[in-house]
């Protein structure tokens, strides 16, 4: 009986979880991220790789407003790398100069990312009526997170003979509705690495999802080191508190 | 009250002139417990610490979040990325909701199981679905804060159904909204109540427990305790056996802070609200949705009441039906262990709870709509017509003729022990 009163609630609590399947799309491929699992960390190597293709591939079209200059640091790049990185930015500064006039300086590792389109209208018109979403959450913003990134990303195919698609648009079976205004983002070498690292689509798919994943949850590792300690201290205080209850509760029973 | 003499000068200078420690010692360290309570009787104690958990992080969260259409979104996220440990005040929160939720639903069904509504305890249960309501009311107001696509979403909907309230739908929609739409009046005002009304929550529950103390805690086998030999002392009782439940609790609700933090949410939350934009499939958050599937069960007109405005009535009907609870059901035995035809439908009225969730989480096509109307009818047929025709008719078990023997029979102890410890306590 409690049993199943238990596994009905966590019945009722998983209930969210059909509605989240895209109902027309294949389900994502399935990675095996290293920021999976208990012990979840970043790979700082494969984060640089992704920035990287973000900034020369997809920072074409995609914004990542929330993310700051600084925050590279997180990826383990030291302050002048970032002050150098952020100086190839053009940003307008706040407050106007001393004779009233607005003007632009180089972007400071305090600046947020800029994005490649001043506003909607422009970004719309560069692309075709489409609008390229601002990465800084998409990993958290898309049913299916990283995994689905990842698919999306390296799952563009030959459509189907059958299927009447408009040439606007492109077949990717991971993409709801399967057709996506998004060209073929990454092709073999579209990128070279620094470290070397063969730039197969695979490979530049799996970095830069592990880097929009950073981007969405930045403090991912604090958050599952602080768990493991905070778990594992409310295990041994139950424990505690149990043989506390069996002992008061004694001489009851 | 009895008063207590206390040897520290400070406290009897304190005692003789508002009681404070007569009172604790009264209602806390000495209150009486039927002693055969099982870990049922944890989730009023983890409620209160979830209430409180809630108002500490929502305070701090207050501290960063700026109510404006165009600030919110990104305040939020300001909490999540620059604020020293903002990711955790805010996971606690937003986890915290469903945690809350979680232990008040369990302590409801508690309730319905065990016959806690009954007198002497029907106001004491009627506060309780006051609180319900109001628990419904933050949580709805204080979804909107992020100000994400379910969001805005989430409070066009709601908010509409006032609309379907005939002649004056439309007035009140437009007075809720401060406008013409949800927009930024809509997301000041809801922040506003959301900080209101927990403090209006904890009023309430002090007159839930209030009322509790004046009857005393209901308990498995349903009778009344007829002595000492039936009762243990709150404290250290029930502190020690309320901390086992908190620390269980508490290990549940960190493995979602901690390591799946969105579960409970929708993805599509973290995409900035816009009007112009509907998402494909606008759900509530799962603590919702047997209502929401109720609001929806209803898809053609009954006589002159239209479908829209008949599902709004369910929706409402469906909670304020507690109210009345007491006096619906007719049998005087309280507890299920003791009503050998209601224990079978408690566990019905459970599932089909969660198969109404089940069908709030769905499109409305195909066989949902059907499962939604049964599963409603049936929510209702179980508390206006079973109820009152099973109390007439069943035969219930005989009950223990005190909760000592029932404890002592319980616990394998022969039959004869049963006078032994009634006569040493």
């Amino acid at each position: 009986m409690k049993k199943a009163l238990i596994l009905g609630l966590v019945a009722c609590s998983l209930m969210a979880a059909p509605v989240q399947a895209a109902e027309d799309a294949e389900a994502p491929k399935s990675v095996d991220w290293s920021f999976d699992g208990i012990f979840g960390h970043y790979d700082r190597a494969s984060l640089q790789r992704g920035m990287q293709v973000y900034k020369e591939v997809c920072a074409a079209c995609h914004g990542m407003r929330l993310l700051a200059y600084r925050n590279l640091m997180d990826l383990g790049y030291s302050e002048a790398q970032v002050k150098a990185f952020a100086s190839q930015y053009e940003v307008q500064n706040e407050d106007p100069n001393d004779e009233g006039e607005m003007f632009n300086r180089p972007a400071l590792p305090s600046d947020r990312f800029v994005s490649p389109f001043p506003n909607e209208q422009a970004a719309r018109a560069s692309n075709g009526g489409a609008l390229p979403p601002d990465l800084s959450l998409i990993v958290k913003a898309r049913a299916g997170g990283a995994d689905y990134i990842y698919s999306v990303l390296s799952g563009y195919a030959e459509a189907p003979k059958d299927l009447k698609k408009p040439d606007t648009l492109h077949y990717n079976p991971y993409f709801p509705g399967q057709l996506i205004a998004m060209p073929p983002p990454l092709t073999e070498g579209a990128v070279e690495y620094a470290d070397g690292t063969k730039a197969t689509v695979d490979q530049l798919s799996y970095d830069v999802t592990n880097f929009l994943t950073w981007a969405s949850s930045p403090k991912l590792e604090a958050q599952k080191s602080t768990g493991f300690k905070v778990v594992l201290f409310l295990l041994v205080f139950t424990g505690l508190l149990i043989a506390v209850k069996k002992k008061v509760w004694s001489a009851v029973h | 009250m009895e008063k207590q003499t206390y040897n520290n000068a400070v406290v009897r200078w304190i005692d003789d002139r508002l009681p404070i420690f007569s009172f604790m010692d009264h209602e806390y360290n000495q209150f009486p417990m039927p002693k055969n309570l099982n870990y049922w009787w944890n989730f009023g104690a983890l409620a209160t610490v979830v209430l409180v958990a809630m108002i500490v992080t929502g305070i701090v969260l207050a501290m960063h979040y700026t109510p404006h259409t165009s600030m919110a979104f990104d305040s939020v996220e300001h909490i999540m990325r620059d604020v020293n440990y903002g990711w955790l005040i805010r996971y606690i929160h937003a986890n915290g909701a469903s945690m809350f939720f979680i232990v008040v639903y369990i302590h409801i069904f508690r309730g319905l199981y065990y016959g806690s509504y009954k007198a002497p305890r029907e106001l004491l249960w009627m506060i309780g679905v006051v609180i319900l309501l109001l628990m419904m009311a933050t949580a709805f107001m204080g979804y909107v804060l992020p100000w994400g696509q379910m969001s805005f979403w989430g409070a066009k909907v709601i908010t509409n159904l006032f609309s379907a309230i005939p002649l004056v739908g439309e007035s009140v929609v437009e007075w809720l909204w401060g406008g013409y739409t949800v927009d930024n009046a809509t997301l000041n005002r809801f922040y506003s109540l959301h900080y209101l009304l927990p403090f209006v929550i904890v009023g309430v529950v002090v007159l839930h427990i209030a009322a509790l103390h004046v009857t005393g805690s209901n308990n498995p086998d349903g009778i009344d305790m007829k002595g000492p030999q039936d009762s243990v002392p709150f404290n250290p009782y029930f502190t020690a056996k309320d901390s086992v439940g908190l620390g269980v609790f508490l290990l549940i609700w960190a493995a979602f802070v901690f390591y799946a933090p969105d579960y409970l949410g929708h993805p599509e939350n973290y995409i900035e609200a816009n009007p112009l934009v509907t998402p494909p499939h606008i759900v509530p958050e799962w603590y919702f949705l047997p209502f929401y599937a109720i609001l929806r069960a209803i898809t053609f007109d009954v006589w002159f009441i239209e479908a829209k405005l008949m599902g709004v009535l369910l929706m409402f009907a469906s909670i304020l039906v507690l109210f009345i609870l007491p006096w619906l059901d007719t049998s005087k035995v309280r507890s299920c262990r003791y009503r050998p035809i209601y224990k079978w439908f408690f566990w019905v009225l459970l599932i089909d709870c969660v198969v109404l969730g089940w069908v709030g989480a769905n499109k409305p096509e195909g066989m949902f709509p059907l499962i939604g109307l049964i599963g409603t009818g049936y929510y209702f047929f179980h508390f206006l017509i079973l109820l009152p025709i099973l109390g007439k008719i069943e035969t219930p078990l005989p009950l223990p003729t005190s909760i000592s023997e029932s404890v002592t029979r319980r616990s394998g102890a022969p039959a004869g022990a049963t006078a032994a410890t009634g006569g040493n306590a």
